[in-house]
């Protein structure tokens, strides 16, 4: 092969650009608004999805059509029109801006305050980046070690055409189909979405993210995931950024379904920041989320979510107790500011022996927002020498806002522990008081106070992650205090 | 359960024949049935009575309007009262006025019936102002004011400390058919007066009973109730008590609930807190076994600023049965400074036993102190040995543990003969000779 010169570049890239427009053509094509067996069928085909696949959605869909919208959550909103919405569009291609100069200085001033590299800034900002970007061979990397381990980590789409025995074995084990009607909703039409397959003793040696999964495109409103810990095996996985998430769709209804064989190990974190809507409650994703996970014997499940963005929010990521010696975790920080509302807590089902869970949600609300921690702990019949422990604090800033707690514990044997406490109060006076006093301005002593009040939870984030989410949550709060 | 609904419905057209229909009291009567008709009995799936089914009592085929079956003995009933101290009374039997055993007053204070309050012009202006405005419309309620016919009549003017407690007793005995009764009792308590209240539930048949009660009290400015429940009924009669507090500024209102007995009892207490610096006390002891189902539904209404409420709720469960406490605070937007403590703590005796807990904040201003503690575990094996050790037998160690975990509430009963007649029962119900009085 001759000489790799400049023009060969130039020409590539050409080639590229068309690659891209040819491909823009066909993915332009967007279904019909609408919900219907043949928009089902569509989307399945259009994934070129084996016959089990397509007949499962179907399944989903006819339990979906017979299910009606809860409305038990205490959330006010309008409730989205299904028939409205258009079930499978290609993702959008965002205009190419050439430098940092061109984006939103507002963006920009977010990123800088979350301390993202200016590689990163540009990726996110969708900014063109030169040729040699580190994220892709990053990316590659990645994938050539995850690959000596064995460890399959791709598109759900991709894994149903190249792993069909294992998305088959164990999609819907945990959340079924006619597990409620967004669960329902998402089986039937679920665009894509993450597998990650971990075998028999593996310690995967990186952090997962969703955010270094080659091809990923716009993963869409109906998001779905699906983690395997094989019997030994250890995964810790990121879902989400803190970077802002612009996105149009009203809707979002994802699943995410974690299945931890004995002796295994998940510890699932995610950064939830899509947009909250405008100070005045305007516009702002629904994220209506569907997130469990089962443990068998000696296995371990942790979920630690920092949920800061979304109009309504409503998530009980859950653990399934099932093994003996089996532990569940749950650590949440939710943060609502504006017009936010926010349900989200979490479900300790305990059904094998010497199971052990511990929750900790901190809420924390401001302006006109409501937060409510609506959490689950059951202790079955069988589940001997069970113990939980549960805690969870508001912090409320202002009057307008709302602080809820509707914990359920249901105990069905003797020999359980349970141990439920709630708590609510306001930033001191005296505190904020104390730290002017050393010069710290009231702004900057709210973000010191709620960052005390939030250790516990971002204590059990991954490092980078916990150093971004603090910021995070400074920037949520920002001009919450009068 | 459509069965007693649609006997329930067409009896009405046979409880109008008795009563006095032109009046405003019948309006709101009417109105509340139709309520009741639209909304039938509640179902586990209304999220109040998730853990409460009433199927399996409401099947049975109970007469509406029991005539009084059996003659009463006081000899024979002697023991359900709180003998040993004087007390006015108010006695119904199978839902109607016993004169015999009660003793009412119209002496500065009226002590009487809700019949007469209803038929009597005198009364007029206190029913018109007082009746049906603090109980809710939820079904039971609606179908209680549906038939408010028959009740405890207590109005205390102001400044008035009434020097003895009033007891309000309800018996049932029909022995030959099941019986349903709907008392209806109303409380108004005037500015910075003083009562307490004693109220019990007793059958004296092994026939079904269902009692669906609905109690409203008023407190108005500094004044003082205190209520005392004793529910320790028989294991074949069962209880919705539906017991509705509007306290006015600086009063205190305070309800222990004793829940020994019964088939299935639920109690629904709510308090509605108008004015500032209000306190409210709330606690119960249920020791249950057998099948027993015990419910405490409770909910309190901080409506204005710089008021306080106390929950403390203990609960030993054997053999098959269950407990439910949902227990829900509400601080408004405007109550600051509120003081809201909830506690409930529970023991399981058996693997069969059952605990539902829902421990409710619901929190709209910023500067408030609200906590909320719920437990579930087992009596300290430590303490125990430590006893055995010491020469108290296991069985009386146990005891003497249960005892001490459950005088946190008995502590603040008021009335000495009350406090030593619940700790007999307590004694009597876990089978336990502590030897001393509490």
């Amino acid at each position: 092969m001759s000489k790799y010169t400049e023009d060969d570049l130039e020409l590539e890239l050409k080639t590229k650009e068309y690659e891209y427009g040819f491909y823009t053509d066909i993915e332009s094509e967007t279904f019909a608004k609408g919900l219907n067996e043949d928009v089902v069928r569509a989307i399945s085909k259009k994934k070129n999805e084996p016959e089990w696949m397509t007949e499962w959605r179907l399944e989903a869909f006819r339990v979906w059509e017979k299910m009606t919208e809860p409305d038990w959550a205490n959330v006010k909103y309008p409730k989205p029109n299904f028939q409205e919405i258009a079930y499978y569009s290609a993702p959008k291609k965002k205009p190419k801006l050439n430098s940092l100069d061109e984006v939103d200085p507002d963006l920009l001033e977010t990123f800088k305050k979350l301390g993202i590299s200016i590689d990163e800034q540009k990726k996110l900002a969708n900014v063109a980046v030169d040729i040699v970007m580190d994220s892709v061979s990053v990316a590659t990397t990645f994938k050539k070690t995850l690959g000596e381990k064995g460890i399959i980590f791709m598109p759900i789409s991709e894994a149903i055409q190249e792993h069909p025995e294992l998305v088959k074995k164990y999609l819907g084990t945990v959340v079924p189909t006619t597990d409620n009607f967004y669960a329902a909703l998402n089986s039937a039409v679920f665009s894509d979405g993450s597998f990650c397959y971990i075998p028999k003793g593996v310690k995967c040696p990186m952090e997962l993210s969703t955010y270094f999964r080659i091809n990923e495109g716009g993963t869409g409103q109906f998001e779905r995931t699906l983690v395997v810990a094989d019997k030994g095996s250890y995964v810790s996985y990121l879902e989400g950024c803190t970077a802002p998430q612009r996105d149009e769709n009203q809707l979002h209804a994802a699943v995410v379904e974690l299945i931890a064989m004995d002796d295994a190990e998940i510890k699932y974190s995610t950064v939830q920041n899509w947009f909250p809507g405008d100070e005045n409650g305007k516009g702002g994703v629904f994220n209506f989320v569907t997130k469990r996970g089962l443990c068998e014997t000696n296995a371990k499940i942790s979920w630690t979510q920092v949920e800061t963005g979304s109009a309504v929010t409503w998530k009980y990521p859950s653990c399934i107790l099932k093994g003996n010696n089996s532990v569940g975790e749950f650590y949440s920080i939710a943060v609502t500011n504006h017009y936010q509302q926010a349900d989200t807590g979490t479900k300790m089902i305990h059904l094998g022996k010497n199971t052990k869970s511990t929750i900790i949600s901190k809420g924390i609300s401001a302006g006109k927002s409501q937060n409510s921690y609506r959490g689950l702990v059951q202790i079955n019949s069988r589940a001997e020498n069970a113990r939980n422990f549960s805690q969870c604090d508001s912090l409320l800033m202002g009057n307008a806002c709302g602080a809820h707690t509707f914990p359920y514990i249901e105990v069905k044997n003797k020999s359980a522990q349970i141990e439920h406490e709630a708590t609510t109060s306001k930033i001191g006076e005296d505190q904020l008081f104390y730290c002017n006093q050393r010069g710290i301005d009231t702004e900057k002593a709210i973000a010191l106070i709620v960052n005390g009040f939030s250790k516990e939870v971002l204590n059990k984030l991954p490092m980078e992650f916990a150093v971004e989410a603090q910021k995070l949550l400074e920037i949520s709060l920002e001009g919450s205090v009068g | 359960m459509e069965l007693l609904k649609d006997k329930i419905l067409s009896s009405y057209v046979a409880f109008e024949n008795d009563i006095n229909i032109n009046s405003d009291v019948h309006d709101i009567r009417t109105e509340a049935l139709e309520n009741f008709e639209k909304l039938g009995f509640p179902t586990k799936k209304l999220e109040a009575w998730k853990y409460t089914s009433l199927n399996s009592i409401l099947k049975e085929d109970y007469s509406i309007f029991p005539n009084k079956c059996t003659a009463v003995e006081l000899a024979d009933v002697k023991k359900y009262f709180i003998h040993d101290i004087d007390t006015y009374k108010v006695v119904f039997i199978d839902g109607k006025y016993s004169p015999f055993l009660s003793e009412t007053t119209h002496d500065t204070i009226d002590v009487c019936l809700m019949s007469a309050a209803f038929a009597k012009p005198k009364y007029k202006p206190v029913i018109e102002k007082y009746f049906n405005k603090v109980a809710n419309q939820d079904n039971l309620t609606s179908l209680n004011t549906a038939f408010a016919k028959e009740g405890a009549y207590i109005h205390i003017p102001r400044n008035v400390e009434v020097e003895k407690p009033i007891q309000i007793i309800n018996f049932s005995t029909c022995a030959d058919i099941t019986t349903m009764v709907q008392p209806r009792n109303l409380i108004v308590v005037e500015e910075n007066a003083h009562v307490q209240i004693i109220e019990r539930h007793q059958s004296l048949t092994s026939n079904a009973v269902l009692s669906n009660v609905v109690t409203e009290i008023f407190v108005d400015k500094s004044a003082t109730v205190d209520v005392y429940k004793i529910q320790n009924d028989d294991i074949n009669a069962s209880l919705v008590d539906n017991t509705y507090i509007n306290q006015k500024s600086n009063s205190v209102a305070s309800v222990h609930t004793f829940s020994f007995g019964g088939n299935i009892t639920r109690n629904n207490l709510n308090f509605y807190q108008n004015g500032e610096h209000i306190d409210s006390i709330l606690k119960g002891v249920t020791i249950i076994e057998g099948k027993q189902h015990v419910d405490h539904h409770t909910l309190v209404d901080h409506i204005e600023p710089n008021c306080e409420s106390h929950q403390d709720y203990k609960g030993i469960y054997d053999e098959r049965s269950t407990g439910v406490f949902n227990g829900k605070v509400i601080v408004n937007k405007e109550a600051q400074k509120t003081n809201a403590y909830q506690q409930n703590n529970n023991v399981l005796v058996s693997d069969k036993a059952t605990i539902n807990a829902k421990p409710q904040l619901e929190i709209f201003a910023d500067d408030v102190k609200c906590s909320h503690g719920c437990t579930i575990g087992q009596l300290d094996d430590d303490a125990l040995f430590y006893m055995q050790q010491r020469g108290i037998p296991q069985k009386e160690g146990k005891g003497l543990l249960m005892f001490a975990f459950a005088n946190t509430v008995l502590e603040s009963v008021k009335i000495p003969e009350v406090k030593s007649r619940i700790t007999k029962l307590i004694a009597e119900k876990l089978n336990v000779n502590i030897g001393f009085d509490l």
